[in-house]
């Protein structure tokens, strides 16, 4: 089936949504997501921050879609057109979806530990005003546990559902869920219950921002301050496949390693997120890699790496002792 | 007088029985599907009939039937929506409490034509009593054999049942409502899959308005042909309409599609006029949601003509200088109303009523509340006006459902023709509501 | 509101009682379950916890939640999402006799705020109270389609329209009167349409 998004034309199989086909072009059309996860099934659909235009249907049916669609839910037909980044219209809707998830949000990234990794830190900056219209106070609720191991800050929270359809899809009894509705709905946990399953750790890696985070790792490190290394180890739970995010020695937390999408590519177990905190427990493959955009890159740790290489066989080859030599 | 096929016997003692309401011609449309035509036959007439959905978005039924999908050995269903939870809109209570049967037959005939073996009325749960006389009368209807195996000693059998609801206005939402049928949150469905292909526990599915199921009985009984001559255009048939607000009679009329607007208000057949001489200031003709206009406006179009209780007619001049007929729920404000005070009410039940998936409804009912609040409060400022307009333009078409166009209609058409009121509002800091101070003669200080 | 109060932390309070409908509250239940065809149980969810509520004191305490579930064999986080969407259940305790105002539009054109002072004055109570005596709760509700025969009040299956401040007086006497709970499940209801 052809596609045309912003003037590109590619061609993908039946089934493909406009949101994986615009990511097949590449990210610099590819709508932003925040309640979408390919890794979950029925996600998607409720921000609305990837929304798009579409100009014209189908060669079939050239009649343009009255609305714009969430490009993450919305197939693609033959001969469809779809405007995202050129549609001014979609830009200004966007900037408004923003604005909309701002207007609650505490906008305490200062004390969070999701910043610097946080979807909605890009999006504002990415596609977001400046300054908020919003003078009324914002929605409060208390900070509570989920287990010993996740806190929930609701008041961050997005509603995007990634962290239900995980309970729902990975473990095998889901204890908390969305409850209330409207803009009172909130991520709750059914009376004492907490999520006790073997793969509940993940909501925190799906968590697009700061509401669900890990209790082992809280206020220990600004992210940007860590060092992530792809890391794996015998798992019988799991792949076993993690990024393990370093201090000097230290190993502070343990993630799921994620893609370009910054979505989970395996989805690791608790054993591993929060049982192995030692350097032996893991076979360190590398650093990971991270988009230069990120915060996270600041310290370039990939490419110090490089460079170090480079230096000590500059240093062998000169006759040098190693500068890596510690303390 | 026009004519009437809906509600014409709902002053007939007794009515809401199966003897009374067999005796008044009640059930001819199920003997006569059931004995003398064909599924498809029954179809074409809905189709012939011109009928368009009563419950707001007013889509052609025999269209939506003939988009149900049939593949073997998958059972499909009837769903009826008695949701009823619109502002202004009360028809269709008005037609269960009174002539439930003319629901029940109309289940029947239409599930004969679908196919359906098995049905549901899904109604809001305060209408609990309602509930209660639904369900009376079904059991009279399974008594007399009318529902149940081999109605009739035709081959034809079917069961219907009623759900109640638990309070919520999106379950009005097709795909909401069959969520909450399925015993979970009335959150919309994305669409597609449409319930045609994937409803009720993921099998093909049509649901219904109350009003459209009980017009399959006379248009099986007349012919779709002869029905189709009353109305105007593609206005066919007649339409209940529930009126409410500062008339002389409200209450629920059935009218023949065409009836000039300015006929529905100030004539002794309907609504007898505005109450206690006052003028008459703005209408509200489809429920809450659509665009409500000024009386120069709402009785005649842009153009000059008079404007009708049509589709179409309400419609002319697009959302500038028209409406839509939407549910019927046609709300009579007099000259004493405040349109922001109105509109306040309004923003409150969205804002009260959103379901939370979407951000921009989520977030957005609530903002607009809170801003109108202001101006009730005579602390808003003049920007204010303009913020309403731009929040309510990023609410509308944003959503998955059409609840963020809801919200925002009403927004956009009280700043579009009434805009004069927020600014004196904002300027004056002063708010002063003497909206209701003629209904109950006394006010509580 | 919820957004106001986590609804977990209160329910951490309470211990779970033993609970278990009537036999005639169990024929209902199992009446409404056959409703559905076979493994649709989860459907009868709505209905039950109407019946539940009406049952055990007219709100749905955890412990009544549970005990749903497993009537239904369904997770109890399913019960609590959905008993804390719709706005008929009631998640805290309330009055015998619940009475909804509703307050939109054409209710409001015809007088709807005066009869909530009304009755706040007359109850010495604020919307969303409860009168000390446990008798009466007082709440506002968005439109209940009973726009014609505005003002309107709810309480339990009955419908009160055309109210007058006399109407009020009356009903609130007749319901004091009688001293009984009023559920929405009710079979002797009044309307005045």
């Amino acid at each position: 089936m052809k596609v045309t998004i912003d003037g590109i034309e590619i061609d993908v199989p039946k089934g493909t949504t406009i949101l994986q086909a615009a990511r097949m072009i590449g990210p610099e059309v590819a709508p932003p997501t925040m309640c979408y996860y390919s890794k979950l099934k029925t996600s998607g659909g409720y921000c609305r921050t990837c929304i798009v235009k579409v100009t014209q249907g189908s060669t079939a049916n050239p009649n343009p879609m009255p609305k714009p669609v969430a490009s993450c839910r919305t197939e693609v037909m033959d001969g469809m057109v779809v405007q995202n980044i050129t549609s001014p219209e979609i830009i200004e809707a966007r900037k408004g979806v923003v604005e909309f998830l701002l207007i609650n949000h505490p906008l305490d990234c200062p004390v969070c530990d999701q910043a610097g990794e946080c979807k909605l830190q890009d999006l504002g900056y990415e596609h977001g005003a400046a300054k908020s219209r919003y003078e009324f106070k914002r929605r409060e609720y208390e900070v509570i546990d989920i287990g010993d191991k996740i806190k929930l800050h609701m008041t961050r929270c997005i509603l995007c559902y990634r962290c239900v359809k995980v309970a729902e899809q990975l473990t095998d009894g889901r204890v908390h869920g969305v409850v209330h509705r409207g803009d009172a709905a909130e991520i709750s946990t059914y009376i004492q219950q907490a999520i006790s399953n073997d793969f509940s750790g993940n909501v925190i890696d799906v968590c697009p921002v700061g509401a669900l985070t890990d209790k082992t790792f809280r206020f220990k490190q600004r992210v940007w301050f860590t060092k992530p290394m792809d890391a794996h180890r015998n798992c019988k739970k799991c792949s076993g496949k993690a990024r393990v995010w370093f201090k000097g020695d230290e190993v502070l937390r343990v993630t799921a390693r994620k893609d370009q999408w910054d979505e989970v590519e395996d989805f690791i177990c608790n054993e591993c997120r929060y049982d192995h905190k030692k350097t032996a427990d893991w076979t360190i493959e590398g650093p990971s890699h991270i988009s230069r955009h990120s915060v996270i890159s600041q310290n370039h740790y990939e490419h110090l790496n490089e460079l170090k290489v480079q230096l000590m066989k500059q240093q062998k080859a000169l006759g040098f002792m190693s500068i890596d030599k510690k303390p | 007088m026009g004519r009437k096929l809906l509600i014409h016997n709902d002053k007939v003692p007794g009515i809401n029985t199966l003897e009374v309401y067999r005796a008044n011609g009640g059930y001819a449309s199920v003997e006569k599907a059931l004995k003398t035509m064909t599924p498809d036959q029954v179809t074409d007439e809905v189709k012939k009939s011109g009928l368009r959905g009563r419950g707001g978005a007013g889509f052609p039924t025999g269209l939506k039937w003939s988009f149900l999908a049939k593949p073997e050995g998958v059972p499909r269903y009837l769903v009826c929506n008695a949701d009823e939870s619109e502002p202004g809109t009360f028809k269709d209570r008005y037609l269960m409490e009174k002539i439930p049967h003319a629901l029940i037959e109309g289940m029947i005939t239409s599930s004969y034509a679908l196919g359906a073996k098995r049905s549901y009325i899904y109604i809001r749960g305060e209408y609990f009593y309602v509930a209660r006389i639904l369900e009376q009368a079904i059991a009279e209807a399974y008594a007399a054999g009318w529902l149940g195996q081999n109605i009739l000693g035709t081959e034809f059998s079917h069961d219907c049942y009623v759900q109640v609801g638990g309070g919520a206005y999106i379950c009005g939402e097709e795909t909401a409502l069959l969520e909450s049928l399925e015993g979970k949150r009335g959150n919309p469905r994305i669409k597609p899959p449409f319930p045609a292909v994937a409803g009720l526990w993921g099998c093909p599915t049509v649901v219904n308005n109350v009003e459209t199921i009980a017009a399959v009985c006379p248009i099986v009984n007349m012919g779709g042909d002869e029905y189709a001559k009353i109305g105007i255009g593609k206005s066919t048939g007649t339409k209940l309409i529930s009126a409410s607000g500062h008339i002389n009679k409200p209450g629920v009329y059935e009218i023949e599609l065409g009836v000039p607007v300015e006929e529905f208000i100030f004539s002794e057949e309907y609504c007898g006029g505005i109450r206690n001489g006052k003028k008459l200031k703005a209408v509200v003709a489809g429920g809450s949601s659509v665009p409500i206009l000024p009386t120069e406006l709402i009785l005649k179009t842009a153009k000059g003509e008079p404007r009708l209780m049509t589709y179409e007619s309400l419609a002319d001049g697009g959302f500038q200088t028209g409406t839509m007929l939407g549910s019927g729920g046609f709300i009579v404000m007099d000259e004493d109303t405040s349109i922001v005070k109105n509109l306040f009410t309004f923003t409150r039940f969205y804002h009260h009523e959103s379901c939370g998936q979407c951000s921009p409804c989520r977030e957005g009912t609530g903002w607009m509340e809170k801003i109108l609040k202001k101006f009730l409060n005579g602390t808003a400022e003049e920007s204010d006006v303009d913020l309403l307009w731009d929040i309510q333009s990023k609410i509308e078409g944003k959503t998955i459902c059409p609840l963020g166009e809801a919200a925002a209609w009403p927004v956009a058409a009280a700043i579009r023709h009434f805009k004069q009121e927020f600014i004196d509002i904002a300027k004056s800091k002063k708010f002063v509501d003497i909206s209701h101070y003629n209904r109950l003669n006394k006010i509580v200080a | 509101m919820g957004a106001q109060v986590h609804g977990t932390q209160e329910f951490n309070k309470g211990k779970r009682a033993e609970l278990k409908f009537s036999e005639e509250a169990m024929k209902t239940v199992q009446k409404i379950i056959s409703n559905y065809p076979e493994g649709k149980h989860k459907s009868a969810l709505l209905p039950v916890l109407h019946v539940a509520q009406a049952e055990f004191g007219g709100w749905l305490s955890p412990e009544v939640m549970d005990y749903v579930a497993s009537v239904l064999n369904i997770k109890p986080i399913e019960v609590f999402e959905v008993a804390s969407f719709y706005t008929m259940y009631n998640l805290k305790p309330v009055g015998k006799c619940v009475l909804e105002v509703c307050q939109t539009s054409s209710c409001w054109l015809n007088g709807a705020e005066d009869i909530v002072k009304y009755i706040e004055k007359k109850l010495g109570i604020k919307v969303g109270e409860t009168t000390k005596d446990g008798m009466f709760t007082l709440k506002v509700a968005e439109c209940l389609g009973s726009c014609g025969t505005a003002p309107m009040l709810q309480c339990g299956a009955s419908y009160h329209e055309n109210l007058t401040f006399e109407k009020v007086d009356q009903l609130i006497n007749d319901y004091k009167t009688a001293g009984q709970r009023r559920n929405y499940t009710d079979l002797d209801y009044k309307n005045t349409l």
